[in-house]
């Protein structure tokens, strides 16, 4: 009985601090504007990022140089799009309020890559321009 | 006996320690987290002290067993001092330190003297069952400890980036491992199958977080935590 208490508040207390957490990574992008090299890179409108553009931006940014230096961010955050892809599988018919909520997690994500991948462009351009200066 | 995948997470779990000490100097805030500090640095010498301890007697052997559960309970000592560590930077404003630390010593004590009469009470068949219930419920306490600190991050409206990602690192730790051993408590032939490898898991977890915080995340960088809530829109 004991046993069985202590595993279900363990699991639903994984899951808020997973949720925060992974939430505190996509914080660091909110507030963020998008450039409009990304834009025209990504094709995205001025609606917006919608949810699905998660997978085709992650590969954009695979084809983009960086560093390392966000790479794990991406990944978890990837790991996060994942699981929140599943369960907006299995609630769509069952739980419509799980499947919104899920649907503006996984906008969440797409517009976190979308600010990674402005930023790698940005780099790379401006390692460009300061390799082709000191080649002046 | 223990195969890769065990020597992979003992040796990642080491490193990863080593590696949050290591960076906790070079970013010059040792001090500032001597509680954390002490406890990877303890918990990578727990490491060592297991693999010595496992060449010279075997996996199987009693005093293995009696090394590996005696330091765990050790380690949750400092992890309690941890956790009252961040109890103080979020009440840091209110001055109210000496009266978490009396509470915490009080709380360190009953569970010292909770878990002696338990063992006290079991020496006779100091049993993995028993082993497994006693883990599932000091992690617990952890990890209730954690949720009301949580709850105080959010009341408070704590901002400091750093200081959340710890506390939120810590909930997944303690909720993961608190879950892992009580499954193996409803069931106990899943352990051998899939739960034994989460307690590794969980291993590499916290310090990787840890790390990940202090070397990506800027002391001075602030965020809204309202926003973080699961409910929260």
């Amino acid at each position: 009985m004991m046993a069985a208490l202590i595993c279900v508040v363990s699991l639903a207390a994984f899951l808020q601090f997973f949720v925060s957490y992974c939430r505190s990574i996509l914080a660091s992008t909110h507030g963020i504007d998008l450039s409009e090299n990304v834009r025209e890179v990504t094709g995205i409108e001025n609606a917006g990022v919608v949810a699905d553009d998660f997978a085709r931006l992650l590969q954009l940014l695979h084809l983009c140089s960086d560093g390392g230096q966000d790479r794990t961010e991406i990944r978890a955050i990837g790991t996060y799009y994942s699981l929140l892809r599943i369960l907006g599988r299995m609630s769509h018919s069952i739980i419509p309020s799980v499947s919104a909520w899920v649907e503006q997690e996984r906008r969440s994500c797409s517009y976190f890559a979308a600010v990674a991948l402005d930023r790698r462009i940005a780099n790379s351009r401006d390692l460009l321009n300061r390799q082709f200066d000191s080649g002046c | 006996m223990l195969g890769p995948f065990d020597y992979a997470f003992w040796v990642g779990s080491f490193l990863l320690e080593v590696f949050v000490v290591v960076c906790m100097i070079y970013r010059r805030v040792f001090f500032r987290h001597l509680p954390v500090n002490i406890y990877m640095s303890c918990m990578a010498l727990v490491n060592c002290g297991q693999y010595a301890s496992i060449r010279e007697f075997g996996f199987y052997s009693s005093q293995y067993a009696y090394f590996y559960f005696y330091t765990d309970g050790l380690m949750m000592i400092l992890m309690f001092l941890v956790i009252i560590h961040f109890y103080e930077q979020v009440f840091i404003e209110m001055h109210v330190g000496s009266y978490i630390r009396g509470a915490a010593m009080l709380l360190l004590a009953a569970t010292a003297l909770f878990s002696a009469l338990v063992i006290h009470e079991h020496q006779e068949h100091f049993t993995g069952k028993f082993i497994g219930e006693f883990s599932q419920n000091i992690y617990f306490v952890g990890l209730v400890l954690t949720y009301l600190l949580w709850g105080a991050v959010l009341k408070l409206r704590e901002t400091r980036a750093q200081l959340v990602q710890f506390i939120l690192a810590l909930g997944i730790y303690f909720s993961g491992t608190a879950g892992t051993y009580a499954l193996q408590n409803l069931f106990p032939s899943l352990w051998l199958i899939v739960l034994h490898w989460l307690p590794g898991v969980m291993g590499l977890w916290l310090p990787a977080a840890w790390l990940y915080t202090i070397a990506k995340v800027p002391e001075e960088a602030r965020l809204a935590t309202a926003p973080l809530a699961v409910g929260a829109r």
